[in-house]
């Protein structure tokens, strides 16, 4: 037993040296997060095509519409691009541009390729593991390219790679929550990550918003049923779906859960609450606030103070409308703020 | 002249090269023996498997090398070979001192050429030579740097053709690299071949970002604190040496910075941080003097800080190299580095000078262009390998065009005898051969003094009987290892 006062007295000579007070650059501040947001949105458009891709093999009799592949390049942000070269949505020319096309500045193999290029901007911020997980994944993602479809295979290879890109955001991420230490470079990467994955999951809700208006709903299972899935697919959500609300998929549901459900990690709300603790943590390290913080906090409650009932009484569209704007409003805040 | 087949079945080339590792018997030198014995009963697939690993490992940890006006190759790994070079002890200690004697004259000259200029009063050395030098700059004269301490970080490169001298063939007093190459080859020995570390005694490399940050810290400018704030200053990631520049950061704990990270006010340096600007003390800085400040120098450069050399002027802020370095390892200042330290030291050079022909001096330019074809001709700024004749293995055309270019503007260029660069054990296709070896260590230099790390960089030329180390000319490297004397000596 130590008892105080007894031999056991705290040294008098220091031998830890009073913390050194962190420094980031701002410039690696920017290049972390704009890293954890290029690996988010590469898993998104992985996850994207894949939900696509299944919807599109459904007979024509179970998806009416359709138009799969223009929704996929519109929640990816891609249809402006995606015409200008091709004209027509044809199924492989989409996934081609959504996948391997070095001509689009949001297909997966440009985030990946931009995720290494600001990783190896900022090598000394990132931890080994880190470095190792991105800088794999771009060897892994040459060699994808370098060996030629073999004919008949594309979709196997497809596959392959979907499956090659979703580990890469685990592994990434894993490496990052399991060795970075916990000063505000990995707060800026946590605050990319979420801001991606808010805008991703605002953007689904935008483009498939009105298959989930509760009129569409018919008396015995609705045909939309093959969208709410896809949906949910694309923000790997369906098992999530089943145990939280132990019922058929309702499209008001699936509203609910990828809006209001703090348990749901792609929610909206789920993704502010991880943004204002970033962005809280981020200005405790420094000791003051500024305008991320209190834009972030005014959105988080805003989610906190809604029920689904609400956002559909007031409108959707424009609820996700709104909701995009300020996401945006909190990213060139967050720029100002530390990022220049 | 017939080779000799060692019991190692390594076949050295007596007589005409110094070999490293096999006497002209054929017969191991002493430092060599365990190595020698282990290489005679190593299986060739325990050799090739472990290159693919090394390969790999090099690959992922991102040890690439980008090779300028190559498009394709904008990431290529330096070739790196698993045969160790060694060097004993007793060998390496008077190496250490030579390295030591000729960094303290290369500081020792910097300031007095920036100052009193004794050395030209004296007329050791020509006054045209250091003030037509393209390298020295007028801006430092009169400006005194902390500890007179110019060149803190030198990279000598240093040959070997016989057992008894070594020779330095340059010095690197401006942004000398490779040493992440010296620290990661080690790394990845250790890992690959631990047996090999079971039988020699190595003496460790891996304290060398310590005495860095020490120097580096010991030359901060009194207006520093306690704490001083050292950076690293790069071109950026486009640059040859980003990888290194990224890993010495890493190592040595401070920030990897670029120009636009940096802003002057009133004559202090600050850093943009996220929590707002910071002020710098020491910047390692691995950006040349042309592009550090384009207010003094170059001013198209968007590479550097504006402001920076008000700042450095105004002594807030310590630059290591310092600014003008260059004027002291010009090839054509080399010539005259046994003069030089004989000057300020009052010593004979204990590492030789290569013999060089300075072309400034007639009767030297017209022996060289007699012999053009015998000799090595260098640019006296040139680095890297551009630019340059090795008259033994250039065409007709290449002696003719070389030689207009020498008559043209003599002083640009010195000439050496074609150096027999000793040989070292090195894995290839088939087995091992010879391969011509250099040797780069890295000279420190702070309030406290100099000091050497004992190893450092030897780079090989991969290909068969070729003598360019360069690794922008495809040249490769080796860990380098100081140990114990031999078997007797363990």
């Amino acid at each position: 037993m130590i008892r105080a006062g007894s031999e056991f007295e705290a040294p008098t000579l220091a031998l830890v040296r009073p913390a050194r007070k962190y420094t980031l650059l701002s410039r690696t501040g920017d290049s972390l997060f704009w890293l954890a947001r290029y690996m988010e949105r590469s898993d998104f458009l992985a996850r994207t095509v894949e939900a696509a891709q299944r919807l599109a093999a459904l007979p024509q009799a179970y998806n009416e519409t359709g138009s799969e592949w223009d929704s996929a390049l519109e929640s990816s942000g891609a249809v402006e691009a995606y015409h200008a070269k091709y004209g027509t949505t044809e199924p492989d020319s989409v996934v081609d541009f959504l996948t391997f096309d070095p001509d689009n500045p949001s297909s997966i193999r440009n985030c990946l390729e931009a995720a290494r290029t600001n990783a190896r901007s900022v090598r000394t911020a990132l931890t080994a593991e880190m470095w190792d997980a991105i800088n794999g994944a771009w060897l892994e993602l040459k060699s994808f390219e370098q060996a030629a479809p073999v004919k008949g295979e594309e979709r196997e290879r497809l596959s392959r790679f979907l499956e090659f890109v979703k580990q890469t955001s685990l592994h990434f991420d894993g490496a990052v929550i399991r060795t970075m230490l916990r000063d505000p470079s990995f707060w800026f990467c946590r605050l990319g990550l979420h801001m991606e994955r808010a805008d991703n999951t605002a953007r689904i809700l935008d483009v498939k918003y009105h298959v989930l208006l509760p009129d569409t709903e018919q008396v015995g299972g609705s045909l939309d049923y093959f969208q709410w899935t896809a949906i949910l697919r694309a923000v790997s959500a369906v098992t999530a779906y089943h145990w939280v609300y132990r019922e058929n998929i309702k499209p008001w549901l699936v509203a609910d859960l990828l809006i209001l459900r703090p348990e749901m990690p792609r929610s909206l709300i789920s993704c502010y609450d991880n943004i204002v603790r970033s962005l809280d943590s981020i200005s405790q390290a420094y000791g003051r606030q500024g305008p991320s913080q209190r834009l972030s906090h005014k959105t988080l409650a805003q989610l906190e103070n809604s029920s689904i009932e609400a956002i559909f009484q007031s409108g959707l569209h424009e609820f996700i409308t709104t909701f995009l704007e300020d996401n945006n409003q909190l990213g060139s805040a967050i720029t100002e703020q530390y990022l220049v | 002249m017939d080779a000799v087949v060692g019991r190692v079945g390594y076949v050295s080339l007596p007589g005409l090269f110094f070999d490293e590792m096999s006497e002209a018997g054929g017969q191991p030198r002493q430092v060599y023996q365990r190595l020698a014995r282990w290489l005679e009963t190593v299986p060739p697939d325990l050799l090739a498997s472990r290159r693919r690993q090394a390969d790999l490992l090099f690959r992922r940890i991102g040890i690439t090398f980008a090779v300028y006006g190559d498009k394709d190759a904008t990431e290529r790994l330096i070739p790196f070979d698993l045969v160790p070079r060694l060097i004993s002890r007793t060998e390496w200690a008077r190496l250490e001192i030579g390295l030591i004697q000729r960094v303290k004259a290369l500081n020792m000259f910097l300031a007095d050429l920036y100052g009193a200029r004794e050395i030209i009063k004296a007329g050791v050395v020509p006054s045209d030579l250091i003030y037509r030098n393209p390298y020295f700059r007028p801006e430092m004269v009169g400006l005194k740097v902390p500890h007179d301490v110019y060149v803190h970080i030198a990279g000598i490169d240093i040959v070997r053709i016989d057992d008894k001298d070594f020779y330095v063939l340059e010095d690197n007093a401006r942004t000398p690299s490779g040493v992440s190459y010296m620290l990661e080859n080690r790394e990845v020995m250790m890992r690959l071949f631990p047996e090999l570390f079971g039988s020699h005694r190595v003496a460790p490399v891996e304290n060398y970002p310590d005495i860095l940050l020490n120097s580096l810290r010991s030359v901060a400018p009194p207006t520093a604190g306690s704490d001083p704030t050292v950076v690293l200053l790069t071109p950026g990631m486009f640059n040859s040496a980003y990888y290194e520049h990224s890993f010495l950061a890493d190592k040595l704990g401070v920030e990897l910075v670029e120009g636009r990270d940096l802003f002057v006010d009133n004559d202090v340096v600050f850093m943009r941080t996220t929590e707002g600007p910071k002020r710098v003390d020491v910047i390692y800085r691995r950006l040349d003097d042309d592009f550090l400040d384009p207010l003094a120098f170059r001013p198209d450069s968007a590479l550097g800080v504006p402001g920076l050399m008000n700042a450095y002027r105004a002594g807030s802020v310590t630059l290591a190299n310092a600014v003008g370095t260059g004027v002291a390892d010009d090839k054509a200042t080399y010539t005259y580095m046994p003069e030089i330290i004989r000057f300020y030291l009052g010593e004979e050079a204990i590492l030789k000078n290569v013999p060089t022909y300075r072309c400034r001096e007639p009767e030297a330019l017209s022996y060289v262009l007699d012999h053009l074809d015998e000799l090595v001709v260098k640019e006296v700024n040139g680095s890297g390998g551009y630019g340059m004749l090795v008259g033994p293995h250039a065409t007709r055309d290449q002696l003719a065009t070389f030689a207009a270019k020498l008559k043209h503007d003599p002083a640009n260029f010195i000439a050496q005898p074609t150096l027999a660069l000793s040989t070292c054990p090195t894995a290839d296709a088939t087995g091992i051969g010879p391969r011509h070896v250099d040797l780069r260590p890295f000279v420190l230099t702070g309030a406290k003094g100099t000091r050497v790390v004992p190893g450092g960089l030897t780079r090989v030329a991969m290909k068969e009987g070729s003598l360019v180390v360069n690794s922008s000319q495809g040249g490769g490297t080796k860990d380098t290892w100081v140990v114990d004397d031999g078997e007797a000596g363990r």
